[in-house]
Protein backbone atom coordinates (compact mmCIF):
# COMPACT_ATOMS: atom_id res chain seq x y z
CA UNK A 1 0.00 0.00 0.00
CA UNK A 2 2.64 2.43 1.07
CA UNK A 3 5.01 1.19 -1.62
CA UNK A 4 2.59 1.90 -4.44
CA UNK A 5 2.18 5.47 -3.30
CA UNK A 6 4.58 7.94 -4.84
CA UNK A 7 6.57 9.70 -2.13
CA UNK A 8 5.75 13.33 -2.04
CA UNK A 9 6.37 15.97 0.54
CA UNK A 10 2.64 16.62 0.66
CA UNK A 11 1.65 13.10 1.69
CA UNK A 12 0.03 12.76 5.10
CA UNK A 13 2.67 10.25 6.11
CA UNK A 14 5.47 12.71 5.40
CA UNK A 15 3.72 15.46 7.32
CA UNK A 16 3.16 13.10 10.23
CA UNK A 17 6.80 12.05 10.25
CA UNK A 18 7.98 15.64 10.01
CA UNK A 19 5.72 16.59 12.90
CA UNK A 20 6.98 13.64 14.95
CA UNK A 21 10.57 14.59 14.19
CA UNK A 22 9.93 18.20 15.16
CA UNK A 23 8.38 17.00 18.40
CA UNK A 24 11.37 14.82 19.18
CA UNK A 25 13.75 17.70 18.47
CA UNK A 26 11.85 19.97 20.84
CA UNK A 27 11.99 17.28 23.54
CA UNK A 28 15.70 16.68 23.02
CA UNK A 29 16.37 20.42 23.16
CA UNK A 30 14.36 20.63 26.36
CA UNK A 31 16.23 17.77 27.98
CA UNK A 32 19.59 19.26 26.97
CA UNK A 33 18.60 22.59 28.43
CA UNK A 34 17.68 21.00 31.74
CA UNK A 35 20.85 18.91 31.88
CA UNK A 36 23.07 21.83 30.95
CA UNK A 37 21.58 24.34 33.32
CA UNK A 38 20.21 22.50 36.31
CA UNK A 39 23.14 23.57 38.41
CA UNK A 40 24.23 26.59 36.48
CA UNK A 41 25.57 29.24 38.78
CA UNK A 42 25.94 32.87 37.92
CA UNK A 43 28.04 32.48 34.80
CA UNK A 44 25.78 34.09 32.22
CA UNK A 45 28.74 35.06 30.07
CA UNK A 46 29.79 31.46 29.55
CA UNK A 47 26.25 30.28 28.91
CA UNK A 48 25.95 29.10 25.30
CA UNK A 49 22.17 29.24 25.38
CA UNK A 50 22.01 32.77 26.80
CA UNK A 51 21.25 34.11 23.35
CA UNK A 52 19.10 31.18 22.24
CA UNK A 53 16.40 31.17 24.92
CA UNK A 54 14.39 34.36 24.97
CA UNK A 55 13.84 37.00 22.33
CA UNK A 56 11.51 39.73 21.21
CA UNK A 57 7.85 39.45 22.01
CA UNK A 58 4.91 41.78 22.36
CA UNK A 59 2.00 40.76 24.59
CA UNK A 60 -0.51 42.34 26.97
CA UNK A 61 -0.61 41.92 30.73
CA UNK A 62 -3.53 41.16 33.05
CA UNK A 63 -4.39 44.87 33.17
CA UNK A 64 -4.58 45.08 29.39
CA UNK A 65 -1.31 47.01 29.15
CA UNK A 66 1.38 46.16 26.57
CA UNK A 67 4.29 44.13 27.88
CA UNK A 68 7.32 43.34 25.73
CA UNK A 69 10.63 41.57 26.26
CA UNK A 70 12.13 44.96 27.14
CA UNK A 71 9.86 45.08 30.20
CA UNK A 72 11.54 41.94 31.56
CA UNK A 73 14.66 43.95 32.35
CA UNK A 74 15.52 45.41 35.73
CA UNK A 75 14.52 42.31 37.67
CA UNK A 76 15.24 38.61 37.77
CA UNK A 77 12.31 36.95 36.03
CA UNK A 78 10.92 33.46 36.33
CA UNK A 79 9.21 32.88 32.99
CA UNK A 80 6.64 30.11 32.82
CA UNK A 81 4.13 29.10 30.15
CA UNK A 82 0.74 27.63 31.11
CA UNK A 83 -3.03 28.06 30.93
CA UNK A 84 -5.74 28.74 33.47
CA UNK A 85 -7.81 25.67 32.60
CA UNK A 86 -4.91 23.54 33.81
CA UNK A 87 -5.97 22.22 37.21
CA UNK A 88 -2.84 20.45 38.31
CA UNK A 89 0.68 21.44 37.32
CA UNK A 90 0.23 25.15 36.58
CA UNK A 91 -1.28 26.07 39.96
CA UNK A 92 1.33 23.92 41.70
CA UNK A 93 4.17 25.74 39.95
CA UNK A 94 2.72 29.22 40.50
CA UNK A 95 2.11 28.43 44.14
CA UNK A 96 5.61 26.98 44.67
CA UNK A 97 7.22 29.98 42.99
CA UNK A 98 5.12 32.45 45.01
CA UNK A 99 6.00 30.69 48.28
CA UNK A 100 9.66 30.49 47.28
CA UNK A 101 9.82 34.23 46.63
CA UNK A 102 8.30 34.88 50.06
CA UNK A 103 11.36 33.26 51.57
CA UNK A 104 13.84 35.57 49.87
CA UNK A 105 13.27 38.28 52.44
CA UNK A 106 14.41 41.73 51.31
CA UNK A 107 15.58 40.32 47.98
CA UNK A 108 12.04 39.35 47.07
CA UNK A 109 11.59 42.66 45.28
CA UNK A 110 14.39 41.75 42.87
CA UNK A 111 12.43 38.84 41.41
CA UNK A 112 9.19 38.67 39.46
CA UNK A 113 7.16 35.84 37.96
CA UNK A 114 6.03 36.05 34.34
CA UNK A 115 3.19 33.67 33.44
CA UNK A 116 2.52 33.49 29.71
CA UNK A 117 -0.72 31.85 28.59
CA UNK A 118 -0.44 29.42 25.68
CA UNK A 119 -4.25 29.37 25.55
CA UNK A 120 -5.04 32.95 24.45
CA UNK A 121 -8.39 31.80 23.08
CA UNK A 122 -9.74 31.37 26.61
CA UNK A 123 -7.27 33.35 28.71
CA UNK A 124 -8.26 36.98 28.43
CA UNK A 125 -6.55 39.64 30.57
CA UNK A 126 -9.59 39.69 32.92
CA UNK A 127 -9.45 35.95 33.48
CA UNK A 128 -5.69 36.06 34.01
CA UNK A 129 -6.06 38.92 36.49
CA UNK A 130 -8.38 37.11 38.89
CA UNK A 131 -6.40 33.90 38.39
CA UNK A 132 -2.96 35.19 39.37
CA UNK A 133 -4.26 37.35 42.21
CA UNK A 134 -5.16 34.11 44.02
CA UNK A 135 -1.49 33.19 44.36
CA UNK A 136 -0.35 36.38 46.06
CA UNK A 137 3.06 36.43 44.34
CA UNK A 138 4.40 39.26 42.15
CA UNK A 139 3.02 37.74 38.96
CA UNK A 140 2.73 39.39 35.57
CA UNK A 141 0.31 37.32 33.47
CA UNK A 142 0.54 37.73 29.71
CA UNK A 143 -1.65 36.89 26.77
CA UNK A 144 -2.08 38.17 23.22
CA UNK A 145 -3.21 37.14 19.80
CA UNK A 146 -2.50 33.58 18.68
CA UNK A 147 0.46 34.83 16.62
CA UNK A 148 1.88 36.95 19.41
CA UNK A 149 1.76 34.02 21.82
CA UNK A 150 3.31 31.76 19.20
CA UNK A 151 6.19 34.20 18.82
CA UNK A 152 6.85 34.27 22.57
CA UNK A 153 6.69 30.46 22.77
CA UNK A 154 9.14 30.15 19.89
CA UNK A 155 11.53 32.54 21.64
CA UNK A 156 11.60 30.25 24.64
CA UNK A 157 11.58 27.01 22.61
CA UNK A 158 8.29 26.12 24.23
CA UNK A 159 6.15 23.43 22.65
CA UNK A 160 2.38 23.63 22.99
CA UNK A 161 -0.54 21.97 21.26
CA UNK A 162 -4.27 21.62 21.70
CA UNK A 163 -5.47 18.21 22.75
CA UNK A 164 -9.20 17.78 22.09
CA UNK A 165 -11.33 16.12 24.72
CA UNK A 166 -14.26 13.79 24.04
CA UNK A 167 -16.74 16.40 25.33
CA UNK A 168 -15.69 18.97 22.71
CA UNK A 169 -13.44 20.89 25.06
CA UNK A 170 -9.66 20.74 25.01
CA UNK A 171 -6.58 20.61 27.16
CA UNK A 172 -3.22 22.04 26.24
CA UNK A 173 -0.05 19.96 26.11
CA UNK A 174 2.84 22.28 26.90
CA UNK A 175 6.47 22.48 27.98
CA UNK A 176 6.53 23.06 31.68
CA UNK A 177 10.02 24.43 32.26
CA UNK A 178 10.51 27.60 34.25
CA UNK A 179 13.12 29.90 32.73
CA UNK A 180 15.25 32.14 34.90
CA UNK A 181 16.15 35.38 33.11
CA UNK A 182 18.65 37.80 34.66
CA UNK A 183 17.98 41.56 35.09
CA UNK A 184 19.51 42.16 31.65
CA UNK A 185 16.92 39.83 30.15
CA UNK A 186 19.40 37.02 29.53
CA UNK A 187 18.55 33.38 30.01
CA UNK A 188 20.39 32.00 33.02
CA UNK A 189 18.90 28.73 34.29
CA UNK A 190 15.82 26.55 34.39
CA UNK A 191 13.65 25.05 37.08
CA UNK A 192 11.33 22.13 36.49
CA UNK A 193 7.86 21.71 38.03
CA UNK A 194 9.36 18.86 40.09
CA UNK A 195 11.77 21.21 41.88
CA UNK A 196 10.65 21.73 45.45
CA UNK A 197 10.09 25.12 46.97
CA UNK A 198 13.28 24.61 49.02
CA UNK A 199 15.36 23.83 45.93
CA UNK A 200 14.04 26.91 44.17
CA UNK A 201 14.80 29.12 47.17
CA UNK A 202 18.36 27.79 47.47
CA UNK A 203 19.12 28.24 43.80
CA UNK A 204 17.60 31.70 43.66
CA UNK A 205 19.64 32.77 46.68
CA UNK A 206 22.78 31.57 44.90
CA UNK A 207 21.85 33.44 41.72
CA UNK A 208 20.95 36.66 43.52
CA UNK A 209 24.26 36.54 45.43
CA UNK B 1 -51.14 -6.53 69.70
CA UNK B 2 -51.25 -4.71 66.42
CA UNK B 3 -49.44 -1.78 68.02
CA UNK B 4 -46.87 -4.13 69.41
CA UNK B 5 -46.14 -5.58 65.98
CA UNK B 6 -45.85 -2.09 64.56
CA UNK B 7 -43.24 -1.18 67.14
CA UNK B 8 -41.39 -4.37 66.40
CA UNK B 9 -41.40 -3.63 62.68
CA UNK B 10 -40.16 -0.10 63.31
CA UNK B 11 -37.42 -1.43 65.54
CA UNK B 12 -36.38 -3.96 62.93
CA UNK B 13 -36.41 -1.27 60.26
CA UNK B 14 -34.18 0.90 62.39
CA UNK B 15 -31.78 -1.97 62.99
CA UNK B 16 -31.69 -2.68 59.27
CA UNK B 17 -30.92 0.93 58.46
CA UNK B 18 -28.18 1.07 61.09
CA UNK B 19 -26.67 -2.15 59.80
CA UNK B 20 -26.73 -0.86 56.24
CA UNK B 21 -25.04 2.35 57.36
CA UNK B 22 -22.29 0.43 59.07
CA UNK B 23 -21.84 -1.73 55.97
CA UNK B 24 -21.21 1.32 53.82
CA UNK B 25 -18.33 2.27 56.04
CA UNK B 26 -16.83 -1.12 56.64
CA UNK B 27 -17.32 -2.62 53.18
CA UNK B 28 -14.38 -3.57 51.02
CA UNK B 29 -13.59 0.04 50.16
CA UNK B 30 -11.97 2.64 52.35
CA UNK B 31 -12.12 6.10 50.92
CA UNK B 32 -10.29 8.82 52.81
CA UNK B 33 -8.73 12.25 52.39
CA UNK B 34 -11.10 13.55 49.74
CA UNK B 35 -9.90 17.05 48.97
CA UNK B 36 -9.76 19.61 46.22
CA UNK B 37 -7.95 22.82 45.57
CA UNK B 38 -9.65 26.16 45.77
CA UNK B 39 -9.95 27.60 42.29
CA UNK B 40 -7.76 30.57 41.44
CA UNK B 41 -9.95 33.48 40.42
CA UNK B 42 -12.53 32.71 37.80
CA UNK B 43 -11.03 29.36 36.80
CA UNK B 44 -13.79 26.95 35.82
CA UNK B 45 -11.77 23.81 36.26
CA UNK B 46 -10.53 22.20 39.42
CA UNK B 47 -8.95 18.95 40.52
CA UNK B 48 -10.18 16.68 43.30
CA UNK B 49 -8.07 14.02 44.96
CA UNK B 50 -8.83 11.03 47.15
CA UNK B 51 -7.18 7.97 48.70
CA UNK B 52 -8.85 4.62 48.09
CA UNK B 53 -8.06 1.20 49.51
CA UNK B 54 -9.94 -1.77 48.10
CA UNK B 55 -9.47 -4.94 50.16
CA UNK B 56 -10.57 -7.23 47.34
CA UNK B 57 -9.45 -5.26 44.29
CA UNK B 58 -11.65 -3.00 42.22
CA UNK B 59 -11.51 -0.27 39.60
CA UNK B 60 -12.57 3.35 39.84
CA UNK B 61 -14.47 4.08 36.64
CA UNK B 62 -16.17 7.41 37.08
CA UNK B 63 -17.18 10.34 39.24
CA UNK B 64 -19.86 12.98 39.44
CA UNK B 65 -20.65 15.96 41.63
CA UNK B 66 -23.38 18.59 41.72
CA UNK B 67 -20.78 21.40 41.79
CA UNK B 68 -19.46 20.71 38.29
CA UNK B 69 -20.98 19.85 34.94
CA UNK B 70 -18.45 17.08 34.52
CA UNK B 71 -16.10 15.03 36.64
CA UNK B 72 -13.59 12.97 34.68
CA UNK B 73 -10.72 10.74 35.64
CA UNK B 74 -7.51 12.25 34.35
CA UNK B 75 -3.84 11.62 34.53
CA UNK B 76 -1.00 14.08 34.16
CA UNK B 77 2.15 12.79 32.54
CA UNK B 78 5.44 14.40 31.62
CA UNK B 79 6.77 13.53 28.18
CA UNK B 80 10.23 14.99 28.48
CA UNK B 81 9.40 18.48 29.67
CA UNK B 82 6.01 18.52 28.01
CA UNK B 83 3.07 18.25 30.36
CA UNK B 84 0.11 16.27 29.07
CA UNK B 85 -3.33 15.88 30.56
CA UNK B 86 -5.24 12.82 29.47
CA UNK B 87 -8.59 11.32 30.34
CA UNK B 88 -8.44 7.69 31.47
CA UNK B 89 -11.22 5.06 31.42
CA UNK B 90 -10.51 3.91 34.91
CA UNK B 91 -7.99 3.65 37.69
CA UNK B 92 -7.07 0.16 38.90
CA UNK B 93 -7.27 -0.46 42.63
CA UNK B 94 -5.17 -3.57 43.34
CA UNK B 95 -6.36 -5.56 46.36
CA UNK B 96 -5.05 -4.20 49.62
CA UNK B 97 -2.96 -1.47 48.04
CA UNK B 98 -3.85 2.13 48.70
CA UNK B 99 -4.13 4.28 45.62
CA UNK B 100 -3.75 7.99 46.18
CA UNK B 101 -4.85 10.51 43.63
CA UNK B 102 -2.57 13.51 44.06
CA UNK B 103 -1.14 16.56 42.29
CA UNK B 104 1.18 15.53 39.48
CA UNK B 105 -0.60 12.23 38.81
CA UNK B 106 -4.15 10.93 38.73
CA UNK B 107 -6.86 13.41 39.55
CA UNK B 108 -10.58 13.87 39.18
CA UNK B 109 -10.92 16.80 36.83
CA UNK B 110 -13.95 18.95 37.47
CA UNK B 111 -15.02 21.09 34.54
CA UNK B 112 -17.82 23.61 34.21
CA UNK B 113 -17.87 24.63 37.87
CA UNK B 114 -21.09 26.42 38.77
CA UNK B 115 -19.24 28.42 41.44
CA UNK B 116 -15.58 28.87 42.30
CA UNK B 117 -14.39 26.45 44.98
CA UNK B 118 -13.37 28.34 48.11
CA UNK B 119 -11.11 27.23 50.92
CA UNK B 120 -13.00 25.46 53.73
CA UNK B 121 -16.00 24.62 51.56
CA UNK B 122 -17.19 21.00 51.31
CA UNK B 123 -19.10 19.29 48.53
CA UNK B 124 -20.33 15.77 47.74
CA UNK B 125 -18.55 13.61 45.18
CA UNK B 126 -19.96 10.32 43.95
CA UNK B 127 -17.42 7.74 42.87
CA UNK B 128 -18.34 4.77 40.68
CA UNK B 129 -16.58 1.43 40.97
CA UNK B 130 -16.67 -1.66 38.78
CA UNK B 131 -17.62 -3.98 41.62
CA UNK B 132 -18.61 -1.86 44.59
CA UNK B 133 -21.07 0.34 42.71
CA UNK B 134 -21.21 3.94 43.84
CA UNK B 135 -19.96 5.64 46.98
CA UNK B 136 -20.44 9.22 48.03
CA UNK B 137 -17.69 11.10 49.79
CA UNK B 138 -17.41 14.63 51.12
CA UNK B 139 -14.64 16.69 49.58
CA UNK B 140 -13.00 19.45 51.61
CA UNK B 141 -11.58 22.38 49.68
CA UNK B 142 -8.03 23.38 50.59
CA UNK B 143 -5.99 26.43 49.64
CA UNK B 144 -5.15 27.35 46.07
CA UNK B 145 -2.08 25.33 45.08
CA UNK B 146 -2.29 23.03 48.13
CA UNK B 147 -0.34 19.81 47.83
CA UNK B 148 -2.37 17.65 50.19
CA UNK B 149 -5.46 17.27 52.38
CA UNK B 150 -4.91 19.74 55.20
CA UNK B 151 -1.16 19.27 55.33
CA UNK B 152 -0.21 22.74 54.24
CA UNK B 153 3.17 23.93 55.30
CA UNK B 154 3.10 26.89 57.65
CA UNK B 155 3.40 30.18 55.82
CA UNK B 156 6.89 31.64 55.80
CA UNK B 157 6.14 35.29 56.29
Amino acid sequence: MARSQPTSSGSPRFVLMAAALAGVLVLVAGVLIVIAFRDAGKGVAGNPLAGVIGGKFSLIDQNGKPFTDADLRGKWRLVFFGYTHCPDVCPTALNDLSLALDQLGAKKTQVGIVYISIDPERDTPDILKSYVESFGGPIVALTGTADEVKQAAQDYKVYYAKHPRADGGYDMDHSALIYVMDPQGRFTATFTPDDSEETIVKRLQKLLG
Amino acid sequence: MRLHLGALAAGFGFWLAAAAGAMAQTGDLQITNAWARATPGAAQTAAAYVTIISTTGDRLTGASTPVAQKAELHTMTMDGNVMKMRQVDGIDLPAGQGVTLKPGGYHIMLTGLAQPLTEGQTFPLTLTFDKAGTREVTVTVQKVGSMGPGMDMPMHH
